[in-house]
C-alpha cells in the first residue's frame, strides 16, 4: 500500500500535514510530529504586524518616563539584544530542518509589500521547503471594493512568487465572492497550492460587562464541511494543489478530504487537544480504511468524490442547500 | 592600541574602569551613584570580562552597610573588590571603612559626592559625605571632570594596590556623575600597564585562607591598641608619593599629567583659590581669562585630599601669594571653619614652621562655602572671590552663590560675568519630561562629540515631579575640550528651544539667549498664528534681542508619524537644521545614523518611525517674520493665585518659576519645617484630557474617587438648597446614600490638578446601555473645560463635607465622602501607591502622624516646592516627616513612644488634677471609648472642655497637662515606605518594631523594586521579572514578608490589592488602625517601572491576584480569642496562569524578547511559586482554632 502523495511538488510520505499552530513553536514538538508519522509540518506564522507592534511597544515602554527625573533617568536595564526581527523565526526554520527529515513549510503573514518580499526571501534562505502565505486582511472600510482587494491579493502573490524559488501556497479565507475565479487567478500568478481555509479569530461579547472578548475555539469535524465543498468543487479544475485545513480530526476526515480532492489534509486542533501522538492513530485509521476498502494508493482516493467525479454535481451547489433545509424541517419538533 | 573617543557621563566613565579592574562588586542603589552599579550589573549580565579575562561578580546587597560588609569580606579573602555609593550610603559604610583601612586593605570606593540629609534631604552634589569619612583612614582622591574621573579611577586603583591604603575616589554628584563629555577612553592595554600584577597577587596573597591560616579582627586592650594603631603611619607617609608616581606613570601613557596639588594661573599670583572637584575647573578657566587680562591670580586644585601632603601643597603655591581663599563645598556647623580651609590653614602654619613654605610674606587665608546641593558655581562667583581677596581684610567664613541676609556671610558677585568663548556654541532646551528632549540632546552631543572632531558637553536639569516634569538641557559644542562645569549663563545661549508652548507663560527662558540668537518653538498655532499667541514679555524680548524665530508644530508631526508625544527626534532635526552646527545634509545623515545606533536593537519598526519623523520635520519648520512691536494682550502668569498664603506667594512661587536661586537665606524656614497643604496652589495644568461626569449614568459607587491616584476626582453629598449659588455648569443629581436622604450628589474633577491618567474612567463600572464606549465618566480635552470646571471645583470645595460621625465608613462609596488629606502629589500619572495613601488620609488623616521612608513616597510626599499632605477645615491633617531610608520603622516607633509616654503622663496628671477638672469630665476622658468616629469626636470635645477649665491655671501640673492633653484624643501612627525599605534596607528595624508589640501601622507600598531610583531589584521583585541589578531576570521568588510577620502570632497582617478588591483594602486599613498592636499592610502598587499603560493598573492588579502571584488576605490575631482562624484568605485558587498576568508587562516580557529560553524556565518556576503558595496559604487558613488559647 502506498500512502505517499505530492504537495507543492514535494513528495510526502503520507497526506497528513500539521497545519500552522502553536505546536510548531518548539523544535522538540516538530520532532515528535515526525515521529508520530506526520507527512510535513507548516510552521506557525511569522507575523510582520506582531513584530512591528512588539518592537514599537517595547520601545515605548523602555522610553516612557525616562530622562525626566534626576533619580530615575531610566526605568529598565539596557539588555544586550532583543529578538524582535524575523531572525528568531529564521533560526527556528534552520533548527527544524536540522532536526527532522520531513518537509518544513514556513508560514508568513505580512503587512507591507517590501517586507512580504524580504521575509519570503529570508525564509527561503533559511532552508524552508515551501512557503505558505497567510493573507489575513479584514476590510472594514466602506470604500474598499472587492475588485481592488482582490487585485491587491493578486499583485502580492505574484510579487512574492516571482521573488523566490521554493514553491508557494496561499491560505485563503472562505469569504471571497467568487472563490473559483479567485483561486484560478492566484494559481496563474504563481501559487502552486491553495489552503482551504484560514480560521479567523472571531470576537465574542460579554453581555454583562459589555466588553468584547477575544476567542479562538478549536475546530470540530463539523468544520470540515465548508472546505470539503470547495475542495470538491475546485479539484482538477485548477492547477494548484489543494490542502484542506479545518475540521480534520480523524482518519475518516482525512479520507473525506482526499476524496474531495485535497492533496493533503491539514490538522492542528485535534493534535492540540489530544496530543501530538494522535497523529499516529489518525494515520492508522486512515490506513485501516484504505485496507478495508482495498485502496492501494492515495492517488486512487484523491478526487473520487469531487464535484467532477460524482453522479450528482449539484449536490455541492444550491440544490444541496434545499435538501438540507428539508431534512432540518423533517427533524424539527414543533 | 588606538584610543577611542566616546561621549559618556561621569558615572559610566568611572564604572568602565572600576568594572575592568575588579573581581567582586557589591552594590546598592543610591542617587546619583546608582548608574555605576547598573552599568556593572549590565556588563556582568552580558558576560563582559575584566582585564584578567574573567567576568566580575556583581552582588546587590540590602543596604550600603551590607555592601560595605560584603566588600570587606571579599577583600579580606583576597578579591579585588569595589563598590559605588554616595551620601548616606557612604555614611552607612563608615564602620567597615575603619576596618578596611585599619587592616591596610587595597580597595577603591567610587563616590559621586552628594549632600547629606540635614534640614532636608537633597540628592544633589556637595562634599558632606566626603567630609564625614575623612577620619576613616581612607585616602581621598578627587576628580574635577568626566575625563578626570575616568583617569583617577585607574590611578586610585594603582595607588591603593601599591600603598595598601584604601581609596575613596570622589567626584561631584550630578555635575560630574551626570554630565556628558567627550572622553578619551582608556583601553585595556593602558589599564594593564597601570596595574601591576605583582601587586594584585600580593593583595590576593594577603587574603585569608585556611591553607595558610591566620586571624584578623582581634580584640585589643589598653596595653597595645594604641601602639597597633600607630603601625600604619609609614604607609600613610608613603601614600602621597605613591599616588604621585601613579599619576606620573599615567602621564607617560596618556600625556595627561596630574599632581596631588595642581597649580594653574600666573606664576607670580598674589591671590589664590584652593579648592577641589568640578568647581576647581571653573576656577581654573576663570583664572585663565583673568590672567589674560593681566590679573595676578591662580588656583590650586586639590586632588589627593587624604593623606594631606603639606609639602606638596607648599610646593604648589606661588611664593608671591598674598591672600588665599579656600573654598569648601560643605558646611560644618559650629566649626571654626570648613574642613579643607582648616587643612590648608594648618598646612601653611606647619609649612612655615618647617621652613618649606614658599611665601615671601605670610599670606592671609580665608575660607568660604559654595555650591552646596549642586548650587551653581560660576566664573562670576570665582571673580567675586578674587575681588574679595584683593581687599585689605577679606571676609572669612564667607558664602558665595547665595544671598545670606541673615548672617551677612555672602560675597557680592556679578551674576552676568561671562568667560564664554566665541567659538563655543551654547544651547538651552526647555522640554517636558515625557517628550524625550533630554534623550535627543544626549544623542546630539554624541553626533557632534563622536561623529566629528569637535567636543561637546551636555548637562541636564530636572525638576522633582514624576509627572509633567520640566527638563532644561544645557549643551555646549566647540573645537577644544570644554571645561565649563556650570550651566549656560544668562544671555550666553546662541540657541534656545522651547519644546512646550505652555512654558512660555511660566518661565522666563528667553533670559538665556544672547542678542541675535536663534529661538525655536514647538507651537500648536503654526507659523501665522503663533506670534499673536505669545505672551507680551516673550514678544518684546524676541524683538529687543533681534532673535531669529522658528516654529514647528512638532506634536502634529509626531502624531502623523506615529511618534505619539515623543517629539525628540523632530525637535532634534529642527535644531540641527537651523543652528548651523553641521551642514544640514550631514546633520540629517548623522541623526539617522544615531537613530539606528540608539534604537536598532529594538527593531526596525522603531528605526523607521524615527526616520519618518526626521524626514517630516524639515518641511514643517518655518521661520516667523518678527513684527516691530509687541502687542500681545497675553502676559506671563504668576504660578500661584492671589488667594494663596504669603509664604506660598513669596517663597514657593519663586521655586515653581525656577527662580528659587534668588531666594535669600531669610526666606527659608530655620529648621526644615514647612506649612502643609501647598500643592493646592500649584495649578500645573498638565492633563491633555480630564474626566467629565455624566450624572445620568452614574451609580454613585465612588470607585472613581477611590481609585484616583491624585485626589483629583471627588464625590460629595450635600443639601440641595446650596445649589442656588452653584455655577451654571455645576452638575448634581439626587443622592443615593441611605444615610443622607433627600440630598444631592456630585462627582467633581479638579481640572487643573488632574494629570489625565484615565484610571477613573477605566475603573468606572457604569456604561451607557446603548453605547458601551460611553461611561458615567469620560475623558475630554482639558483646555475648553478648564475655566468652567475651575469654577465648579471651587464651588464644590466650598460645599460642606458631610459630618464624619453621620455615616459608617465601611463601604467604598462612603469612604469617599471623607475629605482626602493627601492631594495633587507629583507622583507619576496613574501611580499605584498614592491611592492607598489617599485612602489612609481620608480615614485617619485628621489624627495621623506619619513616618515616611525615603523613596518615591517621600519624594512625592515631601519634595519642594509644594507638598500634598493637607488639612481639613478644622485645621487637622497628617503630620509628616521623613528621617532616612533605613530607619523609618524605628523613626515611626519613636513617634509612638512619644504618644504613649505623653498619654501616660497626661493620664497621670489628669488623675492628679481631677479635682480641678471635675471628677465627671476627668473620668469620661480617662474611660473614653474612641473606637469609632463619634467616640473620637466626643473625646475632642472633652479635651476642649478640659483646656477651657485649665486655661487660666498657673499650677505646674495644669500647665504640663495642657501641653500634652491633645494626645488623649486617639492618634494613629503610620509608617510608610516602599519595598526597598521594608524588605531590604529597613527590614531589621521593621522586624524589631513589629516585634515591639507597640501600636503602629506599617503600610508597605510594594512595587516590587526600588521605584524611586529607577527600578532596581529588591527582595520583593517577583521571580522572572527583569529589573536593574537583575538584568537577566530575577531568578528567585519574592520574599514573603507577610508570612514572616504572621509567624509572630500577635501582628495584624494584611496583603491587599485595591484593583482586585477595594473593599478588602478598606477593611484592612480600618482593621489595622483598630488593632491595638503592630499592624503590617502590604499593598500591591503598580508602577511605571512595570512597563505598561498605568491606566490599566487596577486591571493588572486583578490578574496578579487571579494568577496567585499576589495573594490577598487578612490575619487578625484578635480572631483567635473568638476561636476563629486569624487568617482569612480574600482570594480564590488561582484561576489563570501566571504568564497571563506577567506578559502584559514589559518587565517580564522583555526577558522573553531577549532570552526566551531563560524566560520560559523562570516562568515555569514562577508558576510553581503561585501554585505552591496557594496550597500553603489555604492549609494555613483551614487550621482549626476552635480551642481558644489561654491568651
Amino acid at each position: 500500500m502506498n500512502t505517499s502523495t505530492t504537495y507543492l511538488g514535494i513528495q510526502l510520505k503520507n497526506p497528513l500535514v500539521a497545519s500552522a499552530s502553536v505546536l510548531s513553536k518548539q523544535v522538540s514538538n516538530i520532532k515528535k510530529l515526525e515521529d508520530a508519522g506526520i507527512g510535513a509540518v507548516v510552521l506557525y506564522s511569522l507575523f510582520e504586524e506582531q513584530i512591528t507592534q512588539e518592537s514599537l511597544a517595547l520601545n515605548y515602554f523602555l522610553e516612557r518616563g525616562s530622562e525626566s527625573n534626576p533619580e530615575a533617568i531610566t526605568y529598565f536595564p539596557e539588555l544586550p539584544s532583543y529578538n524582535l526581527g524575523p531572525e528568531k523565526y529564521l533560526d527556528h526554520i534552520q533548527k527544524a530542518k536540522e532536526a527532522v527529515d520531513i518537509p518544513i513549510i514556513a508560514s508568513l503573514n505580512g503587512v507591507s509589500l517590501n517586507n512580504w518580499i524580504r521575509y519570503a526571501k529570508l525564509i527561503e534562505e533559511a532552508g524552508a521547503d515551501a512557503l505558505e502565505l497567510n493573507i489575513y486582511y479584514l476590510p472594514t472600510s466602506l470604500y474598499v471594493d472587492a475588485e481592488s482587494l482582490e487585485t491587491m491579493y493578486f499583485e502580492l502573490v505574484k510579487t512574492v512568487a516571482d521573488s523566490i524559488d521554493i514553491p508557494l501556497a496561499v491560505k485563503l479565507n472562505p469569504f471571497i465572492t467568487s472563490l473559483p475565479n479567485f483561486a484560478k487567478e492566484l494559481n496563474e500568478r504563481g501559487a502552486k497550492g491553495l489552503v482551504f481555509f484560514n480560521r479567523f479569530y472571531q470576537p465574542d461579547l460579554d453581555i454583562e460587562k459589555m466588553e468584547v472578548v477575544p476567542t479562538l475555539d478549536l475546530s470540530t469535524s463539523k468544520d470540515l464541511r465548508l472546505p470539503l465543498r470547495w475542495t470538491a468543487i475546485l479539484f482538477s479544475r485548477i492547477n494548484a494543489d489543494i490542502a484542506l485545513s479545518g475540521g480534520v480530526h480523524s482518519g475518516v476526515d482525512m479520507v473525506k478530504a482526499i476524496m474531495a480532492g485535497a492533496a493533503v489534509a491539514m490538522t492542528a486542533s485535534e493534535l492540540v487537544h489530544e496530543g501530538i501522538q494522535r497523529a499516529s492513530s489518525m494515520l492508522q485509521e486512515f490506513l485501516t480504511w484504505m485496507q478495508t476498502h482495498d485502496y492501494e494508493t492515495v492517488e486512487q482516493i484523491r478526487g473520487s468524490m469531487s464535484q467532477k467525479n460524482i453522479s450528482e454535481p449539484a449536490a455541492f451547489e444550491r440544490a444541496n442547500y434545499m435538501k438540507a433545509l428539508q431534512l432540518f424541517d423533517k427533524d424539527f419538533r414543533y | 592600541m588606538k584610543r577611542q573617543y566616546r561621549m559618556m557621563d561621569g558615572n559610566e566613565a568611572v564604572a568602565y574602569v572600576a568594572y575592568r579592574l575588579n573581581e567582586v562588586i557589591a552594590i546598592y542603589p543610591i542617587t546619583p551613584s546608582s548608574p555605576m552599579g547598573e552599568h556593572a550589573d549590565a556588563w556582568s549580565a552580558a558576560s563582559i570580562p575584566n582585564i584578567w579575562g574573567t567576568v566580575p561578580t556583581v552582588m546587590e546587597m540590602q543596604s550600603e552597610g551590607g555592601a560595605s560588609g560584603a566588600v570587606h569580606g571579599a577583600l579580606t579573602s583576597g578579591s579585588l573588590t569595589t563598590t559605588f555609593t554616595a551620601s548616606q550610603g557612604l555614611l552607612l559604610m563608615i564602620p567597615n571603612m575603619y576596618k578596611i583601612a585599619g587592616e591596610l586593605t587595597s580597595a577603591v570606593f567610587h563616590v559621586s559626592a552628594r549632600s547629606l540629609a540635614a534640614q532636608a534631604l537633597s540628592i544633589f552634589g556637595d562634599h558632606g559625605d566626603i567630609a564625614a569619612v575623612r577620619s576613616t583612614g581612607f585616602a581621598l582622591l578627587a576628580s574635577r571632570s568626566v575625563q578626570e574621573a575616568h583617569d583617577m579611577a585607574v590611578i586610585s586603583q594603582a595607588a591603593t594596590l601599591e600603598s595598601r591604603i584604601p581609596f575613596v575616589h570622589f567626584f561631584d554628584g550630578f555635575r560630574t556623575s551626570h554630565e556628558i563629555d567627550k572622553v578619551e577612553l582608556l583601553n585595556e592595554e593602558d589599564l594593564r600597564v597601570m596595574i601591576d600584577d605583582k601587586l594584585v597577587l600580593a593583595h590576593r596573597e594577603r587574603g585569608l585562607s585556611p591553607d595558610r591560616p591566620s586571624i584578623r579582627g582581634t580584640s585589643q586592650n589598653p596595653d597595645v591598641y594604641f601602639q597597633a594603631r600607630e603601625t600604619v603611619n609609614p604607609f600613610y607617609t608613603k601614600c602621597p608619593e605613591i599616588t604621585q608616581s601613579a599619576m606620573d606613570k599615567f602621564a607617560t601613557i596618556t600625556g595627561r599629567q596630574y599632581h596631588l596639588f595642581d597649580y594653574a594661573g600666573d606664576p607670580n599670583a598674589t591671590h589664590v583659590i584652593v579648592m577641589m572637584t568640578s568647581g576647581a575647573e571653573t576656577a581654573e578657566e576663570t583664572v585663565k581669562y583673568l590672567q589674560a587680562k593681566g590679573e595676578k591670580v591662580g588656583v590650586v586644585t586639590v586632588r589627593l585630599y587624604r593623606p594631606f601632603s603639606t609639602s606638596h601643597l607648599m610646593a604648589a603655591l606661588p611664593a608671591t601669594t598674598e591672600s588665599i581663599a579656600v573654598l569648601d563645598r560643605v558646611k560644618d556647623p559650629g566649626a571654626d571653619g570648613e574642613p579643607l580651609y582648616k587643612d590648608v590653614a594648618t598646612a601653611i602654619q606647619e609649612g612655615l614652621a618647617l621652613g618649606i613654605a614658599p611665601f615671601k610674606k605670610v599670606p592671609v587665608v580665608v575660607g568660604g562655602r559654595y555650591g552646596l546641593s549642586s548650587k551653581e558655581f560660576t566664573p562670576g562667583m570665582v571673580k567675586g572671590v578674587f575681588d574679595e581677596l584683593k581687599k585689605a581684610a577679606p571676609k572669612n567664613h564667607f558664602t558665595v552663590g547665595i544671598n545670606d541676609d541673615v548672617s551677612s556671610s555672602s560675597l557680592e558677585y556679578d551674576a552676568h560675568f561671562s568667560i564664554a568663548a566665541d567659538d563655543v556654541v551654547r544651547c538651552v532646551f526647555f522640554g517636558l519630561g515625557s517628550d524625550g528632549t533630554v534623550g535627543a540632546n544626549k544623542n546630539s552631543t554624541k553626533i557632534i562629540g563622536e561623529g566629528t572632531e569637535n567636543y561637546a558637553q551636555g548637562y541636564f536639569v530636572y525638576d522633582s515631579k514624576k509627572s509633567g516634569a520640566v527638563t532644561v538641557s544645557h549643551l555646549r559644542f566647540g573645537p577644544r575640550p570644554i571645561h565649563a562645569p556650570y550651566l549656560v549663563g544668562m544671555g550666553d545661549a546662541n540657541f534656545l528651544a522651547c519644546h512646550q508652548f505652555s512654558f512660555l507663560e511660566k518661565y522666563d527662558m528667553l533670559k538665556y539667549v544672547k542678542p541675535g540668537g536663534v529661538f525655536l518653538l514647538n507651537s500648536i498655532y503654526g507659523k501665522d498664528e503663533t506670534w499673536k499667541n505669545l505672551p507680551f514679555e516673550v514678544q518684546k524680548t524676541i524683538i529687543d534681542k533681534k532673535l531669529k524665530f522658528y516654529v514647528i508644530d512638532a506634536y502634529e508631526v509626531a502624531k502623523a508619524t506615529g511618534m505619539g508625544v515623543r517629539i525628540n527626534t523632530i525637535m532634534q532635526t529642527c535644531f540641527f537644521a537651523i543652528s548651523g552646527i553641521l551642514p544640514k545634509d550631514e546633520a540629517i545623515a548623522a541623526i539617522k545614523k544615531y537613530i539606528k545606533k540608539t534604537y536598532g536593537k529594538r527593531g526596525e519598526a522603531v528605526v523607521n518611525q524615527n526616520y519618518n519623523a526626521v524626514d517630516s520635520s524639515i518641511e514643517n519648520l518655518f521661520e516667523v517674520k518678527v513684527p516691530e512691536t509687541a502687542d500681545s494682550t497675553i502676559h506671563m502668569k504668576s504660578p500661584v493665585s492671589d488667594e494663596a498664603p504669603d509664604f506660598v506667594k513669596n517663597v514657593l512661587a519663586k521655586m515653581i518659576s525656577q527662580e528659587g536661586d534668588s531666594l535669600p537665606v531669610s526666606a527659608m524656614p530655620i529648621d526644615g519645617t514647612f506649612p502643609s497643604g501647598t500643592t493646592q496652589w500649584e495649578k500645573r495644568n498638565i492633563a491633555m484630557e480630564i474626566p467629565v461626569w455624566d450624572p445620568t449614568l452614574c451609580i454613585q459607587c465612588g470607585k472613581c474617587a477611590f481609585n484616583c491616584p491624585h485626589a483629583a476626582i471627588r464625590i460629595k453629598v450635600y443639601d440641595g438648597e446650596l445649589l442656588k449659588d452653584a455655577p451654571e455648569t455645576f452638575k448634581s443629581v439626587d443622592a443615593k446614600f441611605k444615610e443622607f436622604p433627600g440630598t444631592k450628589f456630585t462627582v467633581q474633577v479638579a481640572p487643573e490638578d488632574c494629570v489625565g491618567c484615565g484610571v477613573c474612567v477605566e475603573y468606572c463600572p457604569a456604561k451607557d446601555k446603548t453605547n458601551a464606549s460611553h461611561k458615567a465618566i469620560n475623558m475630554q480635552p482639558q483646555q475648553p473645560l478648564r475655566e468652567k470646571e475651575r469654577e465648579n471645583f471651587a464651588f464644590f470645595l466650598e460645599l460642606p463635607n458631610p459630618d464624619r460621625t453621620a455615616f459608617e465608613q465601611n463601604s467604598v462609596k462612603n469612604s469617599q465622602l471623607l475629605q482626602p488629606l493627601f492631594e495633587f502629589s507629583g507622583a507619576c500619572a496613574g501611580c499605584g501607591e498614592t491611592p492607598y495613601i489617599k485612602l489612609m488620609s481620608q480615614l485617619f488623616g485628621d489624627r495621623a502622624i506619619i513616618a515616611n521612608a525615603t523613596g518615591c513616597s517621600s519624594i512625592y510626599g515631601g519634595n519642594l516646592p509644594t507638598t500634598p499632605y493637607t488639612f481639613n477645615k478644622e485645621g487637622r491633617g497628617p503630620a509628616w516627616s521623613n528621617s532616612l531610608f533605613e530607619d523609618n520603622a524605628e523613626f515611626g516607633l519613636g513617634m509612638r513612644l512619644t504618644l504613649d509616654k505623653q498619654h501616660e503622663f497626661a493620664e497621670e496628671l489628669l488623675k492628679k488634677l481631677s479635682g480641678k477638672v471635675g471628677e465627671k469630665l476627668a473620668g469620661e476622658i480617662l474611660s473614653a471609648d474612641q473606637s469609632d468616629e463619634a467616640g473620637i469626636n466626643a473625646q475632642r470635645e472633652r479635651i476642649a472642655a478640659l483646656k477651657t477649665k485649665l486655661g487660666s491655671e498657673k499650677d505646674v501640673d495644669a500647665v504640663q497637662l495642657l501641653s500634652v492633653a491633645d494626645v488623649l484624643v486617639k492618634k494613629s501612627v503610620w509608617i510608610l515606605g516602599g519595598d526597598g525599605w521594608a524588605y531590604d534596607i529597613g527590614y531589621g528595624g521593621l522586624d524589631h518594631v513589629l516585634a515591639s508589640g507597640r501600636n503602629v501601622n506599617i503600610l508597605v507600598l510594594d512595587t516590587g523594586l526600588y521605584s524611586n531610583t529607577g527600578g532596581q531589584s529588591s527582595k520583593a521583585t517577583p521571580r522572572a521579572a527583569v529589573a536593574k541589578f537583575a538584568a537577566n531576570g530575577k531568578d528567585l521568588p519574592r520574599k514573603d514578608l507577610g508570612l514572616i510577620a504572621m509567624t509572630y502570632g500577635f501582628i495584624y497582617v494584611a496583603q491587599v490589592a485595591m484593583g482586585y478588591s477595594d473593599l478588602q483594602t478598606l477593611r484592612a486599613l480600618r482593621e489595622a488602625d483598630a488593632y491595638e498592636g503592630p499592624s503590617l499592610v502590604i499593598a500591591y502598587s503598580h508602577c511605571i517601572n512595570h512597563g505598561y499603560d498605568l491606566r490599566n493598573g487596577m486591571n493588572q492588579q486583578k490578574l496578579a491576584v487571579n494568577s496567585g502571584v499576589w495573594p490577598i488576605y487578612r490575619y487578625n490575631p484578635d480572631l483567635k480569642a473568638q476561636g476563629e482562624n486569624p487568617l482569612k484568605l480574600d482570594y480564590k485558587e488561582p484561576s489563570i496562569p501566571v504568564k497571563d498576568f506577567a506578559y502584559n508587562e514589559t518587565r517580564f516580557k522583555m526577558l522573553v524578547q531577549s532570552n526566551e529560553e531563560r524566560a520560559e524556565e523562570l516562568m515555569k518556576h514562577a508558576q510553581h511559586d503561585a501554585t505552591e503558595r496557594w496550597k500553603y496559604y489555604s492549609q494555613l487558613a483551614a487550621m482549626d482554632y476552635s480551642e481558644p488559647s489561654a491568651e
